[in-house]
């Protein structure tokens, strides 16, 4: 069974390695400051007894006010797996160091994390949009792409058939 | 003599491409120099639009992401949904979907063999003949919920309905005559002299840029990793079952052959202990607390709330590891919904195996990704 | 050709009557009518003119029929060997298939690229559909049944053959498209060299016979009572091997790769103008298939049997039949790659060929000079050629590597751990 990491021990682990590295640690996830992401993820994949040598996933969220870009990692050697987190503050231009010299596999979803939601990865070498074509405006899988009346975000309120108000939008 | 390099764009329309999927190669003679992949052809923007739908609304979309396994793409999204609101499916569904997820496993090698070998040129022959096979799975498929391709059969907590009674006689009947089929592959595909030439040394990934490429799947099998999710992360019944993983030494075009033709054969045995070890029972589990289904809104499983929080669920599927991170704020529809699809992600390495090649080689590596677009663009 | 009346005993035939009713010469009805002809009276040059045309027009009128029947055949054939039924809505059994198929050809419409050399875009269907024809005007139908007995009719046929090559280049030139001119350059690399292997196979057979006239060598067959096949097993399959890639079928049908280069040099070719290369690609193999029936396998000839049968029944069955052997090999194999071919024919088959010319020269030297009797040298030349067709192919094989383990099969290795890597051992990654 793949042991999922605590985050509360990866925290630790990291904490022992670059004391101020750590912004949250829970036992979902562990989060990292995004300056020291590539450090870090580098003594992630080298350290022996963590062995996270293989990138599951990297996907990016919006947050409202800062994007957080999440790793799931996967050390296949040992059995387990932990999530990684890092945020970006800056909503308008959002920018986060590139896993690609640590992971590979990197490459390609950094690329779609860019074009859908906008996330620039300082480092990569070469960041274009991968599904929509050089010129479309915006990036769509952002919560604010197609503003709505209102301020309204894309969503559910309430469920097809539940009583309610509106169906459609949230926020 | 001065030569110059030539640009040549495979696809978007081309037989042999898979789908709509344009390679922009830069041919010096017949080898390729450089490789530029061009997607997003069939992006229909599954992600963005799941976050205004239900939680089981979106059930069909991930019939159609990967559209030649869609019960495995159902498991996935459902698993990592479970987890979301920590519920436990039912012993029997658990069976159900192991089988379920078999047959479609075989169902998804046929295709993915019978095109690759149609790559190499042997004009629809071994299409033909696994197709045969592959269609009385679909049958299966009918009977069971009712849709060949597009199943929508699981549920978040189960199935949607159980199964027929003719549908273990028929199942036990079409088992009972593939190890003769899967034997006659072997010897027809495997054995073949032009085939063997044409698959081996071409298109090799070694082990360790396989795993610093996230590739899954067949494709890291094949280039002598054993790691596959059945067995390493067990989910739905699998740990209960015995069966092996099959790997490859070369991580080459024919060595992704030979696992898939031994997974084929692994399917049928996992197939053959299902059947038998199937227990009676409820398919769909019990879901009925105050905070997951509202008063007065349709029953569940549709009206399903789970609580706030994320979840990564992970499956095999027949192209690698399938996943699907669910993040929730505790609304009706997801507040993030990602993909993580294997044909994409398998597609990190394509440049490096083609580099060096030449065009003819090119297709072959292709097929021998096995990607299918649905999954690559969403 | 005479037949020797102290031959055969209690009924038999008889040889050939210049009767118009004997069929196994339909020159015998052709004639007659010539004959009526000039007794009403035309002049001397009416029925040289007339014989001529018939001939042709038989010739064209059992090309197209034969290739309408075997569009209808090959896909019937190529359907079952697929586990499914091939074309069976168009008229009983889909028999009316190739005709719909011809209908829909003439009324698709031929776009023509503007940017194509008009003259050459012109000029490519035609130059590939006269070199089979031609080809057709020197091969012995039946006694006596020939367009014309040319002294050189094999190095003729070999000759109007590789008009062919320039065929091919120009349509994929005149195309204006890159994938067109990639096909047409590969397709000419692979027939030049395949045209050299049949040049070479086909000098057993001359050596043997004596003679470059078509006739001479199913003579020559009929007289001693044996098929060149079975003295030149080797050169025979060279032969079948070279004539399927000159007339691009598979396993050699890289001209027609479609899932590589779509459609090769005919890509730009739509309607009728597609049409005169789909057709031609059956008339090629017409062309060819008549050629090994008639050196090879003993023409219209059969050990006698062309007493009873006529002539040219036996040669159409034949024809068949080889034919049949092209379509089952498309049916079944996969499709080399361009290198690979290319390497098979200067690596493999030509040492072979060459080996084989030497070897057949030699016997019949010995042949000639020991003045041995036909009965004793024949069956010794076949089996010591049979032999050494069998020992050269598995000896030259094993010495080119072909027999080496990374050419056989192998299966998965089957575990129950998972993380382990299996030692890669570093493949030889074959050249490009």
């Amino acid at each position: 069974m793949t042991a999922d990491l605590s985050g509360l021990d990866l925290g630790q682990r990291i904490q022992q390695k670059f004391p101020d590295a750590v912004v949250d640690a829970r036992p979902e996830w562990t989060e990292v400051r995004a300056d020291r992401l590539v450090e870090v993820c580098t003594f992630l994949r080298d350290d022996p007894e963590l062995n996270f040598q293989y990138l599951s996933s990297l996907t990016g969220v919006d947050r409202l006010d800062h994007f957080e870009v999440v790793y799931h990692l996967l050390s296949i050697g040992r059995n387990q797996a932990s999530t990684l987190k890092a945020r970006c503050h800056d909503h308008e231009n959002p920018e986060v160091p590139s896993v690609v010299s640590v992971w590979r596999g990197a490459h390609l979803q950094e690329r779609e994390t860019f074009d859908l939601m906008g996330i620039r990865f300082r480092g990569h070498p070469d960041l274009r949009r991968v599904f929509l074509w050089e010129g479309f405006p915006g990036h769509p899988l952002r919560k604010d792409w197609l503003n709505f009346p209102g301020g309204q975000m894309a969503g559910l309120e309430r469920f097809p058939g539940e009583p309610g108000g509106k169906l459609e939008g949230r926020g | 003599m001065k030569t110059e390099p030539f640009v040549v764009s495979f696809g978007p329309q081309h037989p042999s491409t898979h789908g709509v999927f344009r390679m922009r190669l830069t041919l010096d003679g017949e080898q390729i120099t450089d490789l530029d992949m061009v997607i997003g052809y069939l992006h229909r923007s599954m992600e963005k639009l799941a976050e205004e739908r239900s939680f089981t609304q979106n059930i069909p979309f991930t019939d159609r992401t990967d559209y030649i396994s869609a019960m495995t793409g159902n498991l996935a999204y459902v698993l990592a949904a479970e987890k979301l609101c920590g519920i436990e499916p039912p012993e029997r569904a658990q069976w159900l979907r192991v089988i379920m997820s078999e047959l479609q496993r075989f169902a998804s090698h046929s295709m993915a063999v019978g095109f690759l070998a149609n790559d190499c040129g042997a004009w629809q022959t071994p299409i033909m003949h696994m197709l045969r096979d592959r269609e009385k799975v679909l049958d299966l498929f009918e009977m069971a919920c009712g849709a060949r391709l597009t199943t929508n059969y699981m549920r978040i907590g189960g199935l949607s309905r159980d199964i027929p009674p003719e549908f273990m006689p028929a199942a036990r009947k079409l088992i009972a005559e593939l190890p003769k089929r899967m034997d006659e592959y072997e010897d027809l595909l495997l054995e073949n002299e032009i085939i063997v030439i044409r698959s081996r040394g071409i298109g090799v990934l070694p082990a360790e840029l396989a795993i610093a490429s996230s590739v899954s799947g067949p494709m890291l099998r094949g280039s002598g990793v054993a790691w596959d999710i059945r067995k390493a992360d067990p989910y739905a019944a699998y740990d209960k079952i015995d069966f092996d993983i099959c790997v490859g030494t070369n991580g080459d075009v024919y060595d992704r052959f030979l696992v898939r033709l031994a997974e084929m054969r692994q399917s049928i045995r996992i197939l053959e202990q299902a059947l038998d070890m199937i227990p009676a029972g409820p398919v769909h589990a019990q879901i009925a607390t105050a905070t997951v289904q509202p008063e007065g809104v349709p029953s569940a499983p549709l009206a399903l709330r789970p609580p706030a929080g994320e979840a990564y669920g992970r499956i095999e599927s027949p192209r690698g590891e399938l996943g699907f991170y669910v993040v929730s704020d505790g609304g009706p529809a997801p507040y993030r919904f990602h993909i993580r699809s294997p044909s994409y992600i398998n597609l990190t390495p394509l440049k490096e195996m083609v580099v060096g090649m030449t065009v003819a080689d090119a297709v072959m590596i292709l097929g021998s990704v096995d990607i299918v677009l649905g999954e690559v663009d969403r | 050709m005479p037949f020797d009346p102290s031959t055969g005993s209690g009924l038999r035939a008889g040889p050939i009557l210049a009767e118009w009713y004997d069929l196994r010469d339909l020159g015998n009805a052709v004639g007659a009518f010539l004959d009526w002809i000039r007794d009403q009276g035309a002049p001397d040059w009416v029925p040289y003119v007339v014989s001529g045309l018939i001939g042709v027009v038989a010739i064209l009128l059992w090309v197209i029929l034969s290739q309408l029947a075997f569009i209808w055949i090959e896909r019937r054939v190529i359907g079952r060997m697929q586990a499914r039924i091939g074309p069976n809505r168009v008229g009983p059994q889909g028999l009316l298939q190739p005709i719909a198929d011809t209908i829909k050809l003439f009324l698709k419409e031929a776009i023509t690229s503007r940017k194509v050399d008009r003259a050459l875009f012109w000029a490519g269907p035609v130059l590939i559909f006269m070199p089979a024809l031609a080809v057709l005007a020197v091969i012995p139908f039946g006694s006596g049944m020939f367009l014309t007995d040319l002294n050189v009719g094999v190095l003729f046929v070999i000759a109007v053959a590789s008009v062919n090559t320039v065929a091919v280049f120009v349509a994929g030139w005149a195309s204006n498209n890159k994938f067109a001119l990639l096909g047409a350059m590969r397709t000419v690399a692979m027939l030049i060299s395949y045209e050299l292997i049949q040049v070479l196979a086909l000098l057993g057979v001359v050596l043997f016979a004596g003679s470059m006239r078509m006739g001479a060598v199913v003579d020559w067959q009929s007289d001693f009572n044996t098929w060149v096949l079975f003295l030149q097993p080797l050169a025979f399959i060279a032969f079948i091997i070279a004539s399927a890639v000159e007339i691009g079928r598979s396993p050699m049908d890289i001209s027609e790769a479609e899932s590589e280069i779509v459609a090769s040099y005919h890509t730009e070719y739509s309607g009728i103008k597609f049409g005169f290369f789909y057709a031609a690609e059956y008339i090629a193999a017409f062309a060819v298939c008549a050629i090994i029936v008639t050196l090879y396998l003993g023409g219209w000839t059969a050990w006698g049997l062309e007493e009873w049968v006529p002539g040219w029944l036996l040669f159409l069955g034949k024809l068949y039949l080889t034919f049949f052997l092209f379509v089952w090999t498309r049916g079944t194999l996969p499709r080399l790659r361009i290198d690979q071919l290319m390497a098979f024919a200067w690596k493999f088959l030509l040492p072979l060929v060459l080996l084989n010319v030497l070897v057949t020269g030699a016997e019949v030297l010995i042949w000639r000079e020991g003045d041995l009797s036909a009965g004793l040298a024949l069956p010794i030349f076949g089996a010591v050629n049979a032999g050494l067709a069998v020992a050269l192919i598995l000896g030259w094989a094993t010495f080119m590597g072909h027999m080496r383990p990374e050419h056989r099969a192998k299966r998965a290795v089957l575990t129950r751990s998972w993380a382990r890597y299996i030692t890669l051992h570093r493949p030889r990654q074959t050249s490009p």
